[in-house]
């Protein structure tokens, strides 16, 4: 079975064990709730916040929610050790990288969406340039999706992997929230130097996704390698 | 990617180190078609290593390891069935969803009809088939693991305390699958203490003692449990 197909098939079961437990959706989903309104309680009786700290708050919220999601999907293939049977099996090791960059990308979209919705309603901000700001957090999610996959893959049964993970992935993900956070406030700010550099950072994530996807394809092999 | 087919499984001189810690010192050993082999030794004595070395989950430090002559590759890890302590199956999809899965992930022929028979096989009813098997009992769940380690067919298959969990019938029951399986041509190669149940199945003991090979030997009828203890004392 080539790449793509394995991948689709393993993205397909991803989607079916998830539909079935809910796990997954309603933990990130719920966190993310909470973070947004810790922020919004934080922010109580004051001015309302401007739009760079909204934007700010927006992309702190998807990456802790997205922690919380990879950390638990990795946690659910270690109960039955089902990584390791993946490992096992004739399946590309690039469809198995891929399959986990899709899944959790598709689980991020969901928080995304919920997030951005409640973080609108939350702090009175309107949504201009929804196609622009989509781009930005699709490609702020890959990236994110391509660094976490791996290293929640590759910590294996490592003590304190739930410490390890953010402590591995987020000096990694830095330039994306840099970017992502930047590239919200050029559109929200809505004037045509904004959107330029909305235009600016929307490119750089692209550069950036191209780099650890690429990265990620090439050393996920080698890191999945057992010592035991 | 059909099941490949290798006629012989050939490990020589293999090694493994963790560290300051040698698991394997310079084991060879060489099994063929349908040839089905105990692999025993006290706790420690690196069974668990040298499976995980066969089912290419890890490498050997030093030695090699051939599937028909040909070193470690995706067609190698098609041809083999690996039954180990976890189930590796996904708990929140049922049987029949899990074993349709690894069908069509080992590109079994029409893996639908495959899964069926292989629940058939290992007595998994139609009721248990279609609960998660989050659900399933220990004996339910080792029997799914064994179903998923062979829906492809394999060419060499690997178990690791296959009877755990078992009653008396399932027990007779692997034994009879198992037998089957050697017929077919596979190499099976299985770690147990509970030498009474393979006794039927296997021709060959392997003994490992300080993660050296002390015996390997056909048993030519006599019992498995006469072999060990005569391995080990001479062993030192």
């Amino acid at each position: 079975m080539g790449v793509l197909a394995s991948t689709m098939l393993l993205v397909s079961k991803d989607v079916r064990v998830e539909l079935r437990a809910k796990e997954l959706i309603y933990a990130t989903i719920f966190f993310g709730a909470v973070v947004l309104l810790v922020f919004a309680f934080s922010f109580l009786g004051g001015e309302r916040p401007p739009v760079d700290a909204v934007a700010g708050i927006l992309w702190v919220t998807i990456t802790l929610s997205g922690t919380v999601g990879v950390s638990r999907a990795f946690e659910r293939e270690r109960e039955g050790d089902t990584l390791r049977a993946l490992l096992l099996s004739p399946a590309p090791r690039t469809a198995i990288y891929l399959s986990k960059l899709v899944s959790v990308t598709l689980l991020m979209v969901l928080v995304e969406t919920t997030a951005t919705l409640l973080l609108s309603l939350l702090f009175q901000v309107t949504l201009p340039h929804v196609g622009m700001l989509v781009g930005l957090l699709g490609l702020g999610t890959i990236g994110f999706a391509s660094v976490s996959a791996l290293f929640g893959a590759s910590l294996g049964r490592a003590r304190s992997r739930d410490v390890l993970l953010p402590l591995l992935t987020y000096p990694v993900v830095m330039p994306i929230l840099i970017a992502g956070t930047r590239g919200t406030v050029g559109l929200w700010h809505g004037d045509a130097e904004g959107l330029v550099a909305a235009a600016y950072w929307l490119r750089f994530l692209l550069v950036f996704d191209a780099i650890f996807v690429s990265l990620g394809l090439w050393i996920f092999e080698p890191m999945m390698r057992s010592d035991g | 990617m059909p099941s490949a087919t290798f006629v012989d499984v050939e490990v020589e001189k293999v090694g493994r180190v963790y560290g300051r810690r040698r698991a394997l010192h310079d084991v060879s050993f060489r099994l063929g078609a349908g040839e089905a082999a105990a692999l025993l030794g006290p706790n420690g004595a690196g069974k668990s290593t040298l499976l995980s070395i066969l089912s290419t989950q890890s490498e050997p430090s030093s030695g090699t390891v051939r599937f028909g002559g040909r070193p470690t590759s995706p067609e190698a890890r098609a041809g083999i069935g690996v039954v180990a302590h976890e189930s590796l199956c996904y708990g929140d999809l049922t049987g029949r969803e899990n074993l349709r899965f690894f069908a069509r992930l080992y590109g079994v022929a029409s893996p639908n009809q495959r899964a069926d028979e292989m629940l058939g096989r290992l007595g998994l009813d139609a009721d248990a088939a279609d609960r998660a098997c989050r659900t399933y009992s220990r004996g339910m769940m080792q029997r799914l693991s064994v179903a998923r380690a062979l829906i492809h067919r394999p060419h060499l298959v690997l178990l690791d305390e296959p009877f755990t969990g078992l009653d008396r019938d399932g027990v007779a029951a692997l034994g009879r699958l198992l037998v089957e399986e050697r017929e077919r041509g596979a190499i099976l190669l299985i770690v147990t203490h509970d030498l009474p149940a393979v006794s039927e199945v296997c021709q060959r003991a392997l003994v490992l003692h300080r993660g050296r090979l002390v015996y390997n030997a056909p048993l030519a009828g006599r019992a498995l449990s006469d072999v060990y203890q005569e391995a080990l004392p001479a062993a030192g």
